[in-house]
């Protein structure tokens, strides 16, 4: 197994989703090349940086502000109303 | 070398929440909008990277969901069916705001070297234990806002929200091979990315 071959394997074998054989192939490999080594064990470290990190959180009060908005909207297209505008906060309208 | 687990369960009683909202049940839809909002917004704001778009698109992502909750066959589970509209809210709002470039989920972005490993040191001590929080929050968000929409999209898809690569192809209209390259192509280039701040850096004081 080269490198390459190592590389177009990496996402199944992070996942995975991989047969026993080339599992054994992938993890021998693995045993011996310290490049794939630390490829494998930095990509895998990237997604759970990824998966780990809270990045673009919804706060609580936007959160409520959006539920009260969408729930709105679907009471006026149940009842047959026109949508009306949700208004944003004043911070953040134009001038 | 232990594998990523997935994170979503489905939850039990989904279809019958599905079943009332159709028959018109505000309240049972108002559950489904407590459930899956936050996984909206994380997702339109990943993919648009601008909050003000994130909230419109978390808007009238439920909107057209409830609207057409009768078109919905259930085939698929509801929050693919949701995650489908709401990845077509936001690369609208996208192509808005980026009229100049175009932004299409079908692009297969330059060659195979793009991916290609340059860094190979390994990460130590821990990224947690380089930086902040906040710092962190930063480093993430500003790398992942350098790839290319359509493999940040499927990363965000398989890798953040955790969906199988089944459910990921159905949602974006994808192969599964388009899904896996992707995929792939996006792990590799993130981790390249933020190698050069968290690489091991023997001597230094490892912060940039």
């Amino acid at each position: 197994m080269t490198c390459s071959d190592f590389l177009q394997e990496l996402t199944d074998y992070l996942d995975g989703a991989i047969d026993t054989q080339t599992r054994a192939e992938l993890e021998d490999h693995l045993q011996w090349c310290h490049n794939c080594y630390v490829v494998c064990n930095t990509t895998k470290m990237t997604i759970e940086i990824y998966r780990d990190s809270k990045l673009y959180e919804l706060p609580e009060d936007l959160r409520d502000r959006l539920q009260a908005a969408i729930l709105s909207k679907c009471k006026s297209h149940k009842n047959g109303c026109a949508e009306t505008p949700v208004r944003r906060r004043s911070s953040r309208s134009k001038s | 070398m232990g594998t990523i687990q997935p994170k979503v369960a489905e939850p039990s009683d989904e279809t019958a929440l599905v079943h009332a909202a159709k028959a018109g049940d505000i309240s049972a839809f108002e559950e489904l909008v407590k459930r899956y909002d936050r996984n909206v917004f994380r997702i339109a704001q990943h993919i648009t990277q601008n909050r003000e778009d994130a909230e419109d698109v978390v808007q009238d992502a439920f909107l057209k969901a409830f609207q057409n909750l009768a078109n919905f066959q259930e085939q698929s589970k509801f929050y693919t069916w949701l995650v489908r509209i709401a990845v077509n809210e936001a690369l609208m709002r996208l192509r808005r705001r980026r009229p100049e470039r175009m932004v299409s989920l079908d692009e297969d972005i330059k060659t195979e070297e793009d991916s290609m490993p340059r860094e190979v040191a390994d990460w130590a001590p821990s990224p947690e234990q380089l930086y902040t929080q906040g710092e962190l929050k930063e480093i993430l968000g500003k790398t992942i806002q350098g790839l290319p929409p359509s493999f940040r999209t499927v990363f965000v898809l398989r890798d953040v929200e955790g969906l199988s690569t089944e459910e990921t192809a159905d949602a974006l209209d994808l192969s599964i091979p388009a899904v896996k390259s992707r995929l792939l192509r996006a792990r590799l280039q993130l981790r390249e990315r933020l190698s050069k701040y968290f690489k091991n850096r023997t001597g230094g004081d490892g912060k940039k």
